[in-house]
């Protein structure tokens, strides 16, 4: 089995978010990148699948050089090999332009994504990816079994839970429980300086979006406190201020 | 011209979200030049009189593709009635609500018909000098002004920030038979398990939330009571969906459900960056916990330090008595 494992080079989750350059970029001054969690869960199961279908992983990402640390972090966890696609991931459809390209090529059995980046949220380059290539979607998935050339998924909706059945090659966009996060070990590590990493030059440049400034949210307010015999009071201002209820 | 607007239902209800997404398209409208607002229905479980209803919002006509095999949220085949939909219509742009359906039934659109998709979309656009819409990115901690740029384009709203628009009259309901292909039923649902009757977490106007400070599952009944009281929907923090105490769709945060209500109610909850990244978009937050230092009390607008065993009871009879 030939597993696709997409991967996003983000900041960490408790990084604090500030810009430069006339708040045109992200201040990476102290920040910390991590793979996307989501794609972590993604890497967790594929290494999973690996083990127990003989199959290979294939890490991918479309980004600069920089994320080339956060690729072998991957390649220590468990891919076998990486593919880079060398250009700024700044646009949706654009990185799903290219990794459809990378599908195209490959015959993957199954590409394994997170359910959204923890940078723009979008939770749309699967789809994309999917209507690139002809390949049905799913996400999120919550759990992902193989039974020959069938997936059984389960996937996360408003409330519960939808169970799937699809035949493979299809892309998974993955979330928690589906395995629990592999911390890379010192083995690992030093086989993943080892690992081919590919870097190949975009297919196309098109893009469809551009941003123009980024924006802060307001700051908070300080909080008003409330001791516990003064509940009423607390409803009033619920009731009133915040108009809640 | 017009704009579409892709509906869904739960249990033969209109979602509140598709009522905010009919506004956003009316409001859209109304900005610039005054295009017809269409709503999209699949399936057959709603009403006529609750799609006539949708004129309320600022529809006034309605599509209803009303094919059985439409009332389970096949993503392909969803997307492939909405991208038939587009063209019919000739509408430009399509509108609808961020979501486990919207999301990738919205990406795959946007390839089919050529559309700029943007999600996560917080305000009307900017319409001076492009088409520049506000999107919240880096879960809630920030905002881009983006620029769409080709003529067609999609708009992925955020729940619970669009306000909804209740004056409108009733829209006439048409019957729409889209083209169907086997390849777009390759994914088979083959169940789905849901909470019924209960209020959905990522529509709710009040979210009433426990963390590791309830100490365990047989605790919840007191913050369903506040829930069901303020008619709110429960949520909570990673560990306690990790230990099973509460299910997974109810997991709020980073690696979670991200919600936008008007009051969270935040009860024995340290309030950890990845936890507040889920809330920091809603409008009022109350925490309670019983460590003055807790950090959700920085995120706050409202706190209690106190044992929750004994303010939440307090609060719900509070409420009750009010
Ligand atoms: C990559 C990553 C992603 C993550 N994603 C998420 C996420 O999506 N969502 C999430 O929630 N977490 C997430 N976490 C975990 C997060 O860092 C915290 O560990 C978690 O939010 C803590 O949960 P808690 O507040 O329930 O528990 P604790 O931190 O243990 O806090 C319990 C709180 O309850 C209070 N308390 C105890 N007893 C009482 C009482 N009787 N009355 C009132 N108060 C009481 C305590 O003072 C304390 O503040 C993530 C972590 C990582 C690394
Ligand atoms: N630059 C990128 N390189 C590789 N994979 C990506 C990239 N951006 C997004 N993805 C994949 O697509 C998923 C959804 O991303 P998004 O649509 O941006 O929320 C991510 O979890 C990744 O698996």
């Amino acid at each position: 089995m030939k597993i696709l494992v997409c991967i996003t080079h983000v900041p960490d989750t408790t990084s604090k978010i500030s810009f430069t350059d006339d708040n045109t970029k992200l201040d990476t001054n102290g920040v910390q990148f991590i793979i996307g969690p989501y794609d972590d869960y993604a890497l967790a199961r594929a290494v999973e699948l690996k083990e127990a279908h003989n199959g290979s992983i294939i890490l991918l990402n479309v980004g600069g050089a920089e994320t080339e640390p956060t690729i072998r972090k991957g390649l220590a966890i468990g891919a076998d090999e990486a593919i880079r696609v060398n250009a700024e991931p700044t646009d949706a459809f654009f990185v799903a332009q290219q990794i459809a390209n990378v599908v195209k090529e490959g015959s993957y059995d199954l590409i394994l994504m997170g359910r959204e980046s923890i940078d723009y949220n979008g939770g749309q380059v699967h789809g994309m990816v999917g209507a690139l290539v002809g390949m049905p979607s799913v996400s999120p998935v919550m759990r992902l079994e193989i039974e020959g050339d069938t997936a059984k998924v389960e996937r996360e909706i408003e409330g519960g839970k939808e169970f799937l059945e699809v035949k493979l090659p299809f892309i998974a966009g993955c979330q928690e429980p589906i395995a629990e996060w592999k911390i890379p070990n010192m083995r690992g590590i030093m086989m993943a300086r080892k690992k081919p990493l590919q870097v190949i030059e975009p297919a196309s440049q098109e893009k469809q979006t551009h941003t123009l400034r980024y924006v802060l949210p307001p700051a908070k307010g300080k909080v008003k406190m409330f001791a516990p015999d003064q509940m009423d009071e607390l409803v009033r201002a619920l009731r009133n201020e915040a108009n809640a209820f | 011209m017009s704009i579409l607007v892709l509906i869904e239902s739960d249990e033969g209800v209109v979602k509140k979200s598709s009522a905010e997404a009919v506004s956003y398209a009316a409001a859209l409208s109304a900005q610039a030049d005054q295009s017809e607002v269409v709503a999209l229905a699949l399936g057959n479980t709603v009403a006529r009189e609750a799609l006539e209803a949708l004129g309320k919002h600022g529809a006034s006509k309605v599509l209803q593709a009303t094919d059985e095999r439409l009332n389970q949220g096949v993503i392909q085949a969803y997307a492939s009635v909405v991208s038939q939909a587009m063209e019919k219509t000739g509408a430009s742009i399509l509108v609808l609500a961020k979501s486990s359906l919207g999301d990738p039934v919205a990406a795959r659109v946007a390839i089919q018909t050529g559309a700029v998709l943007a999600s996560n979309v917080v305000a009307l656009p900017e319409q001076k000098d492009g088409f520049v819409v506000k999107r919240s990115i880096y879960t809630g901690k920030a905002f881009a002004l983006m620029s769409m740029d080709t003529d067609k384009k999609i708009i992925a709203i955020q729940k619970n920030t669009i306000d909804i628009k209740e004056d409108g009259s009733p829209a006439t309901v048409e019957e729409f038979a889209p083209s169907l292909e086997d390849a777009d039923f390759k994914v088979h649902i083959t169940k789905t398990e849901k909470a019924s009757g209960e209020v959905l977490l990522p529509e709710a106007d009040i979210v009433v939330s426990g963390g590791r400070g309830m100490k365990g599952p047989e605790n919840w009944g007191m913050l369903e009571e506040l829930a069901e009281t303020l008619h709110a929907a429960t949520g909570c923090s990673k560990p306690v969906s990790d230990m099973g105490w509460r299910p997974h769709h109810e997991h709020v945060g980073q690696t979670g459900i991200k919600v936008s209500p008007t009051l969270y109610i935040a009860v024995g909850i340290s309030g950890a960056i990845q936890h507040l990244a889920g809330v920091n978009a809603s409008k009022y937050i109350l925490a309670i916990n019983q460590d003055a230092e807790a950090p959700f009390f920085k995120a706050a607008d409202y706190g209690v330090v106190g044992d929750a065993f004994e303010v939440v009871p307090k609060l719900t009879e509070a409420i009750k008595a009010s």
